[in-house]
């Protein structure tokens, strides 16, 4: 299994805040890797530092390298932009564009980078959300406002958005506190499906989640990462103590 | 399935593939903050050329200007100099904006307790609609319905018992006329209620309930409340009034209809007198010669745009001091 | 005391109610066709219409708009975007200070900076109320574009979308309802302006001519007949032509109002 991302020493700040500490760990490729840690522990700084958007934050700072197939992303001359297209995100509140149709929500990550090729957007559109696992559900109504859909048919539909301009790493914050349980155990088994193509690292408040879904488990805590290894030995062989305290519930 | 994905469709290298240094970002940044700036080129250029115009008659009259009480472009002895005194004018501004704020405040203050304090939500809405609906009528047909519906009623109805009510006062002596510096005043204090009223609505709505709770749980009545939520927001208000001053002395077409239009220094408010607004708005497109006229004319409006700022500005500022400090003491 | 406020509320709907109701009484008796098709008359001449004033009002306005909608817009979006830069500050100051200068003095400024170039024209009344518009909707446009929440930022950018091109498609798109109402209102508010054609476009009883001529306004119009000697004739000219101007702005604030109704208490000042 080659190695996808890979993050050497990073640091991140919020003004003078720092909230990441050196972290270094290393991605696998067509895994799910979790990020899991008690709140404040800057697991979604993390994930945001993965694709450049820690940065939009006025007065943030991130040093260190973060090194996809081998190319740092901070290194100099490197368009975050470009960086976005190949690593995606999807979001804890689902946030489809509530003006927009669900076809062209799915069809937004190529019709504002100026693709205008209706047959190929048709393709791109009906590829992401069947692979969404969404697209027997909308079919018939993709004129429909994106705003008009369920909670959990939202979230599917932003990752069909996001899938649409095929990335290589999918990177999902807390993306089912927001859902009800039956359109998380949707979700959920959609990560098991999409792993086969995509490199996935989920941000997760809830263990069982994490247990779950997850090949890899990282546990953050206090901006530095405590514990890095494969989800069964994370949960039933924690080497340090401060993990069996979090995984067995006595703080966070 | 494991595969390691190649980018078919977009760039798999990480730089952008053009060279050019500056970013789309960086392009689009300079060019919206340019079209920001153009409020300092504007005021900048406006400052300059008002000035400049009125350098000749500020050179000519000097002080004269604002102290003189003769308006007279054409002297009918040719060899002496057309004398520009602007006093008649500044005293008919600020007379007409002082009636207006001595009537129109009242019932403003009035209007947003009412629908702040004392009326039912559902009623705010249609009234405060209402109440807006007077800022838009455009001032001119403020003008026209001052002098064919406004003057003859207040001729007929109001002036005479005004004078026999309050003629021992100099003010309120003399031949009533319609057009007066009275007239214009009221038409002035109708026109400003909106504003005024909406900005205390602002700044008694910035009054936390948890003042409003205090006072009513000490068993305070309605208007008792409405008098702490008043002291509250009391520089609110001010800068309200001010506003509202800002307001009266900068309107032009309403005040030139119904103020008589006269540069004699008037004695009385039932006497027709000018502003100066009113007077830029009648003699402005005649002024062609000789230059000092139209020199004269800038300078009026030089001082109308100054004195215009600086209320305003004032009043801004206490408007934003106070519901900050409003705002602070809620948290507290 | 409490009556006392309510008979506040009652004295400022009087006005209005006055306004409203002798317009249209006074005003109905010229509304027919050829008021609004014909040329003005001479003062005093009977027959004819105010079609010029209708139609250089549509024009001034519109070709003020031209130019105050995008300065007006972008400006906007520059204050809402880059709240923080001291520029930004300096400039939402000053343009509040340009919301207050007496619509009299941007006649004079109208009159410095085209007349005296190239004579009263219909270009100087559009500049002279294209500054009345810009500092409006340029708050407007930064009011509705802080509205628009950092999420739907925050999709477009993960996208690969760069800022700028996220913030002239996706916030723009979401924010257009707040940008429209703040153009409609400056619309409406110009549409009413005489002070500063007055300096500018002179007015005129013919139709248009040019951009670089007089013309009229319905504005003006008003005043000009509200100041004839004649009364049976002329006097009845500036109720209609109230009755249209006013009809025209109430139209658009009605418009305005309605599709705004969710911001119960809304306030304009």
């Amino acid at each position: 299994m080659s190695l996808k991302i890979e993050i050497e020493n990073l640091s991140a700040w919020f003004g003078s805040k720092q909230v990441l500490r050196d972290i270094t760990m290393k991605i696998k490729e067509n895994v799910v890797t979790a990020i899991i840690g008690p709140s404040g522990c800057g697991k979604t700084t993390l994930i945001r530092c993965l694709n450049r958007m820690h940065e939009l934050t006025p007065g943030s700072k991130a040093t260190g390298r973060v090194l996809l197939d081998g190319e740092d992303i901070y290194g100099e001359g490197v368009d975050p932009v470009m960086v976005r297209r190949r690593i995606g995100m999807v979001f804890q509140k689902p946030n489809p564009f509530p003006m927009m149709s669900i076809y062209d929500n799915a069809a937004a990550g190529l019709k504002l980078n100026g693709v205008t090729d209706k047959r190929r957007l048709n393709e791109v559109v009906e590829k992401s959300l069947r692979a969404a696992h969404l697209w027997d559900e909308v079919k018939a109504e993709l004129g429909k406002s994106g705003a008009s859909l369920s909670g959990g048919q939202q979230q599917r539909l932003c990752i069909a958005r996001a899938l649409a301009i095929e990335p290589e790493v999918i990177l999902m914050d807390e993306p089912t506190s927001a859902l009800d349980p039956t359109a998380a155990t949707k979700i959920e088994q959609l990560i098991r499906v999409l792993v086969a193509d995509y490199t996935v690292i989920i941000v997760t408040h809830n263990m069982q989640q994490a247990a779950r879904v997850s090949d890899f488990t990282a546990f953050l805590y206090l901006g530095e990462l405590v514990e890095y290894g494969s989800t069964k030995d994370i949960f039933e062989n924690p080497k340090s103590e401060l993990t069996e305290k979090y995984i067995t519930g006595e703080f966070g | 399935m494991k595969s390691s994905k190649k980018h078919p469709n977009f760039l798999s290298k990480l730089r952008s593939i053009s060279k050019k240094k500056l970013s789309g970002d960086s392009v689009f940044k300079i060019v919206i903050m340019l079209v920001a700036c153009n409020v300092f080129v504007v005021l900048g250029l406006m400052f300059y050329e008002i000035i400049q115009n009125s350098l000749l008659s500020i050179q000519m009259y000097g002080a004269e200007f604002l102290l003189g009480t003769k308006w007279q472009p054409f002297p009918p002895n040719p060899n002496i100099l057309p004398s520009f005194g602007a006093l008649p004018l500044i005293l008919g501004t600020l007379v007409t904006s002082a009636i207006a704020l001595v009537l129109g405040v009242p019932v403003s203050l009035g209007i947003s307790l009412a629908l702040s304090e004392f009326a039912p939500k559902s009623f705010n809405y249609i009234i405060s609609f209402f109440v807006e609906l007077l800022a838009t009528i455009p001032s001119v047909i403020y003008g026209l319905w001052g002098i064919f519906v406004l003057i003859p009623f207040l001729q007929n109805n109001v002036y005479p018992y005004l004078q026999g009510a309050l003629g021992f006062l100099p003010i309120f002596q003399g031949t009533i006329r319609g057009p007066s510096i009275l007239t214009g005043g009221i038409v002035l204090a109708i026109m400003i209620i909106p504003t005024v009223s909406a900005i205390s609505r602002d700044v008694f709505a910035a009054v936390p309930n948890s003042q409003r709770e205090a006072i009513v749980a000490l068993g305070a009545t309605r208007w008792e409340k409405a008098r702490i939520v008043m002291s509250y927001g009391r520089s609110g208000v001010i800068g309200a009034i001010m506003l509202g001053l800002g307001r009266a002395m900068g309107e032009t077409m309403a005040i030139t209809m119904v103020i008589g239009n006269s540069f004699n220094l008037f004695g009385s408010v039932f006497e027709p007198g000018s502003t100066l607004a009113s007077i830029i708005a009648n003699e402005f497109t005649e002024a062609s010669s000789p230059p000092v006229y139209v020199s004269a004319l800038m300078e009026v409006g030089l001082i109308l745009f100054a004195l215009a700022i600086v209320v305003n500005a004032l009043a801004r500022l206490i408007i934003w001091r106070s519901t900050r400090k409003i705002k602070e003491a809620g948290m507290v | 005391m409490i009556s006392l406020a309510y008979l506040a509320l009652i004295a400022a709907l009087i006005p209005l109610a006055s306004i409203l109701v002798e317009t249209v009484f006074r005003g109905s008796s010229t509304m027919n066709f050829s008021f609004f098709l014909e040329e003005i008359p001479p003062l005093g001449e009977p027959g004819g219409g105010i079609g010029p004033a209708i139609q250089g009002t549509l024009i001034v306005v519109a070709l003020a708009s031209v130019m105050g909608v995008p300065i007006g817009v972008f400006s906007g979006i520059y204050l809402a975007e880059f709240r923080q830069a001291r520029i930004a500050s300096v400039a939402r100051f000053l343009n509040d200070v340009l919301t207050n200068v007496p619509s009299i003095v941007l006649g004079i400024f109208g009159w410095t900076l085209i007349v005296v170039a190239i004579g009263w024209s219909v270009i100087a009344g559009a500049v002279a109320l294209a500054i009345i518009m810009i500092p409006i909707i340029t708050r407007t446009t930064e009011e509705a574009i802080k509205l628009v929440p950092m999420t739907m930022r925050e999709a477009a950018i993960a996208l690969g979308v760069p800022r700028w091109k996220t913030t002239l498609t996706v916030v723009l798109s979401s924010a257009k309802k707040g940008i429209a109402t703040g153009i409609l209102l400056s619309v409406a508010r110009i549409s009413g302006e005489t002070a500063p054609l007055l300096l500018t476009i002179l007015g005129s009883r013919f139709w248009f001519s040019g951009f670089t001529q007089p013309t009229a306004a319905l504005p003006l119009a008003i005043f000009n007949f509200s100041q004839s000697p004649y009364r049976l004739i002329d006097w009845p000219r500036a109720w209609g032509a109230s009755l249209i101007l006013i009809f025209i702005i109430l139209v658009i604030n009605i418009i305005v109002r309605y599709a705004t109704r969710e911001k119960y208490g809304w306030t304009n000042i």
